[in-house]
């Protein structure tokens, strides 16, 4: 991107809620089922029918706003968006307006470098999904419906427009994904469509105060996107004014698959949306007692449990951020370092093998093969020099395809490390014996051939001789 | 016609526990009425022959095997805008011609587990949105009084079915006046519950705040009755009010109107108002004074602009509410070039002319850059006129005023001009903003036709509403509609 510039960039978050039944009605909200299984005469629009609120979402809400140290609003009014669309079957969706639930929220982002910066969360608010509307059936006339959907509770978290690069709006992601899964409001899942993101995004020259034009991203289903997408809309914006053009306020499609953002409607097609307070629904007043039950049912939050971390197991912040970017992956750590293990081995051992080979496969740490137990024995045995390190990885490859415990496979395998002196001695005595020349050039100062000895030793050995013993040995017999 | 057909709601129902009258007796008398009769009066649109019998038959089984409740055996008629599980529904829009609904309005599962027995749907003014049933989509209904005048509406069906013999009591709706009009235009007793009492849980939408279900029937008693086997708190609907049923119908007659505060206010008594209907108001009044009752003079400043305030907030809340039928789910459609056309098309025929000038004008009032000047300016206006009500009521126990500035006009004679069919509501609708209990109670004749009076109480005093109005009616000894 253009150094001159920089990006505005606000996110809008849509997180799905997980709760076992719609927003106002009591259908289920199980993803997957078939079409139009899930939609009752609420979910549907049928004449007659009235909202009744879920508190559960209530007070998922609550606990989110508090997660992100936000004011909880003691009265909130649902109001009604009106629009037409097949999908929208009672042509307004239930949604909150002018007084949401929470508001003035704020989020600690954590930078690669290991930097922190506060985003404002301008405000949350509880809202239904639409269904979901199928134009792929070889019928150009016509376009399905399926309303499982419709009703499906869901927050809308709207951030001040405070990030300036694509790697603060992914790193307010993550961060946003790991708080709504530490509080279990949301499973955090993009791809499926449970948590969602719109960008708006404006570049201006770097010291102007007044903001640009921005557009709005739309279709973003993975962090990712996420930054690819903003990158690209910068240096399109940037593209426009450099061109003497001026840049207008659209509404734009992202295309993961051609990587670019199209113009899905400009600001003159925006609805009228006629909000007004939903008659149906009574004003949602929230009493001290419920918010102080929120609050006492909150666990520890990414922020103060990398805190917590750095303290503790006295870990980089790089480190502890990364270990709390998820409740599991934090639990896993502490399990793994139970108390006695030394903390910065831990982290080599989950975040390069164990989170390596979960990536490979696309697993979660929930999927695990490997319990944290089985990984502390491994750490153990490299320890307590029972195995190498190198072996130690073999051990690991082996315990993720059968399973079984560390100490089951160094037996079985007898990779047990040879610590035996004499016996070292006695391989080292015959390989110099055996290569004249090159224990010649070793004496006579080439240290590098002492790599080719150790690994001669560890070749007769099958990789399991203690390689500082043979280093010792080597050096001892060489260049007494 | 068999004189069962006569029988007042409560009557019946006793005579039917005593075992004097079976509930298929009376049920079959009503229906052959309903077809001697209905053709002419078009008071139902839909006449549930097989499962009136039905349920008349299981009422008398319960009667044999001494299982009697509350209104055991007692036949109704059901406004077509309460949802009737797998009978039609229509709101008597051709929108809705076809639809059958799988569930059923609380209102109406509460009267059948008290033993009532459905006739059928009435008809009303298309959405509810009429007073004079003409903006029905199937036809006019006649007052049986005279058969060129109209019944009223919107429940304008229900109040001629109930005038005319055609059932013991109907339920209406009454969002800003569509129980009390027709009542007072048929010569029958028609109550509007305090805004929460009856869950609207099934009931087609008009304007939600101020949609509420209530009882029409022949008598104070027959209301109260019916009321209380309506009403209730139902947690399917967030804004219904979680107060304890009373025994409304019981000991009607116990209250002294020694010192009882009737407030008269002077903003519903102004130059230029029908001269016969003052007359019978004054009447009214004049013999509750007699019987030692207090008349205070009350304002109620506001009044003037409980028109205007109405003809924004109920417009607004039945534009959204009516944007359910686009014609993709249920109901009629008329396909067109894309779903722009078709959504037009569909609604173009399916909606009347009055529902098309209540949408245009509620999405107007809530469209960007007027809402404020409109509807939140209307709901200002109606806080006001809730908080003249609350003053008035610190100084009085019970208001007395017309139900309607006319008695029922000839069918015809205002629908080209809207703006005085809305003022059909001026007595009406401020008590409609202001949620209050409103009752309307036959109280003379102007002409050859009833001229009902309306009593409004404090929120949710009905029991203390229903006695006075059993007061005037003991007092006034209004004959209903003689028929041979």
């Amino acid at each position: 991107m253009d150094p001159r510039y920089e990006m505005v960039i606000g996110l809008e978050v849509h997180a799905q809620v997980n709760v076992k039944s719609k927003l106002f009605s009591a259908s289920p909200t199980d993803f997957g089922a078939e079409p139009n299984t899930q939609a009752n005469e609420i979910d549907m629009g049928m004449p007659g029918v009235l909202p009744v609120l879920n508190r559960d979402v209530v007070d998922a809400a609550i606990k989110l706003g508090l997660g992100i140290k936000a004011r909880i609003n003691r009265t909130s009014v649902f109001s009604r968006k009106n629009y037409f669309y097949p999908d929208l079957p009672k042509g307004y969706q239930i949604s909150q307006f002018d007084l949401p639930i929470v508001e003035h929220g704020t989020l600690t982002i954590d930078l690669d470098d290991g930097s922190s910066r506060d985003i404002g969360v301008t405000r949350i608010h509880i809202e239904e999904d639409a269904g979901k509307s199928v134009h792929d059936f070889g019928d150009e006339k016509h376009s399905h419906v399926d309303l499982n959907r419709a009703g499906v509770p869901l927050v809308e978290i709207v951030s001040e427009p405070d990030m300036r690069t694509a790697e603060e709006a992914g790193a307010y992601m993550k961060k946003m994904r790991a708080i709504v899964r530490f509080i279990d409001v949301c499973d955090g899942n993009m791809e499926q469509g449970s948590m969602r993101c719109d960008a708006n995004v404006s570049v201006r020259l770097k010291g102007v105060e007044t903001l640009g034009t921005r557009c709005e991203i739309k279709n973003l289903n993975s962090i990712r996107n996420v930054m690819r997408a903003i990158d690209f809309e910068a240096n399109r914006q940037i593209a426009i004014i450099e061109h003497g053009g001026e840049v207008e306020q659209q509404t734009r499609l992202w295309d993961a698959a051609k990587s670019e953002t199209r113009a899905m409607r400009s600001k003159e097609d925006a609805h009228d949306y006629r909000y007004f307070p939903d008659p149906d629904l009574l004003p949602l007043k929230l009493t001290e007692e419920r918010i102080e039950a929120a609050k006492a049912a909150m666990p520890e939050l990414p922020d103060e449990m990398k805190e917590r971390f750095i303290k503790e197991y006295t870990l980089s912040a790089y480190d502890a951020s990364v270990l709390t970017l998820s409740r599991a992956g934090a639990h896993y750590f502490e399990a793994l370092v139970d108390g006695k293990r030394d903390a910065k081995k831990c982290v080599n051992w989950m975040t390069v093998e164990l989170f390596g080979a979960l990536n490979k496969e696309g697993l979660d740490i929930h999927d695990s093969p490997i319990s944290p137990d089985h990984l502390g024995e491994l750490v153990d045995l490299i320890e307590d020099a029972t195995i190498s390190g190198k072996i130690a990885k073999t051990v690991f490859e082996e315990m993720w395809t059968s399973g079984k415990a560390p100490k089951t496979i160094v037996e079985e395998k007898g990779l047990v490390q040879i610590t035996d002196s004499s016996m070292l001695e006695g391989i080292v005595d015959k390989l110099i014996e055996g290569n004249p020349e090159n224990s010649e050039l070793f004496r006579s100062g080439n240290d590098r051939i002492l790599g080719w000895f150790v690994g001669q030793v560890m070749k007769e050995t099958q990789g399991k001789a203690n390689p500082q013993m043979v280093n010792e040995i080597l050096r001892g017999r060489l260049r007494p | 016609m068999s004189e069962l057909v006569k029988l007042g709601l409560k009557e019946a129902s006793e005579k039917i526990k005593n075992k004097e009258i079976s509930s298929v007796e009376l049920t079959s008398a009503l229906l052959e009425r309903i077809d001697a009769r209905n053709e002419n009066i078009n008071a139902y649109v839909e006449v549930v022959h097989d499962k009136a019998l039905e349920m008349a038959e299981a009422s008398d089984k319960r009667i044999k095997d001494g299982n009697a409740r509350l209104m055991e055996g007692v036949p109704l008629g059901i406004k077509d805008l309460f949802c009737t599980a797998g009978v039609p529904t229509t709101a008597c829009s051709n929108i809705l011609k076809g639809f059958t609904p799988a569930y059923e309005s609380t209102v109406t599962k509460n009267l059948w587990k008290t033993g009532a027995v459905m006739l059928g749907k009435t008809n009303l003014d298309q959405f509810a949105m009429g007073s004079s049933n003409e903006t029905s989509a199937f036809g006019t209904v006649k007052n049986p009084w005279d058969e060129e005048r109209t019944p009223g509406g919107s429940s304008g069906g229900s109040a001629a079915a109930v005038a005319d013999y055609m059932c013991l009591g109907a339920t209406g709706t009454d969002t800003g006046g569509s129980i009390r009009q027709p009542a007072a235009f048929s010569g029958i007793v028609g109550l509007k519950p305090t805004y929460g009492r009856c869950s609207r849980w099934g009931i087609v939408a008009f304007a939600s705040s101020l949609d509420q279900a209530g009882p029409m029937a022949r008598s104070v008693e027959d209301a109260a009755l019916m009321f209380r086997g309506m009403s209730g708190y139902d947690p399917l609907d967030t804004t219904s009010a979680d107060m304890p049923i009373e025994s409304f119908d019981e000991n009607l007659d116990d209250l002294s109107l020694k010192g009882l505060k009737i407030g008269l206010p002077k903003e519903y008594f102004v130059d230029g108002m029908d001269e016969d209907i003052k007359k019978v108001t004054y009447d009214a009044v004049a013999r509750f004074k007699a019987e030692g009752a207090e008349i205070v003079e009350i304002s109620l400043p506001h009044t003037k602009y409980a028109v205007p305030a109405y003809y924004i907030v109920a417009p607004a809340e039945a534009a959204s509410n009516l944007a359910r039928y686009d014609g993709m789910r249920y109901g009629q459609r008329v396909e067109g070039e894309n779903l722009d056309d078709t959504y037009t098309k569909t609604r173009t025929a399916g909606f009347g002319d009055e529902v098309k000038r209540r949408i245009m004008i509620g999405n107007y009032t809530l469209s960007s850059g007027y809402y404020d000047a409109y509807y939140s300016k209307a709901q200002k206006v109606r806080a006001l006129i809730a908080d003249d009500f609350k003053k008035a009521f610190a100084k009085v126990d019970v208001i007395l005023t017309p139900t309607a500035p006319t008695p029922a006009f000839k069918t015809g004679e205002k629908v080209s001009d809207p703006i005085q069919m809305y003022l059909n509501d001026i007595f009406t609708v401020a008590t409609s903003l202001a949620g209050l209990p409103g009752i309307s109670v036959p109280s003379g004749m102007v002409n050859g036709m009833p001229v009902g009076v309306q009593f409004i109480g404090k929120a949710f005093d009905e029991k203390h509403l229903l006695k006075v109005a059993f007061a005037h009616e003991r007092m006034t000894g209004f004959k209903p509609l003689d028929v041979k």
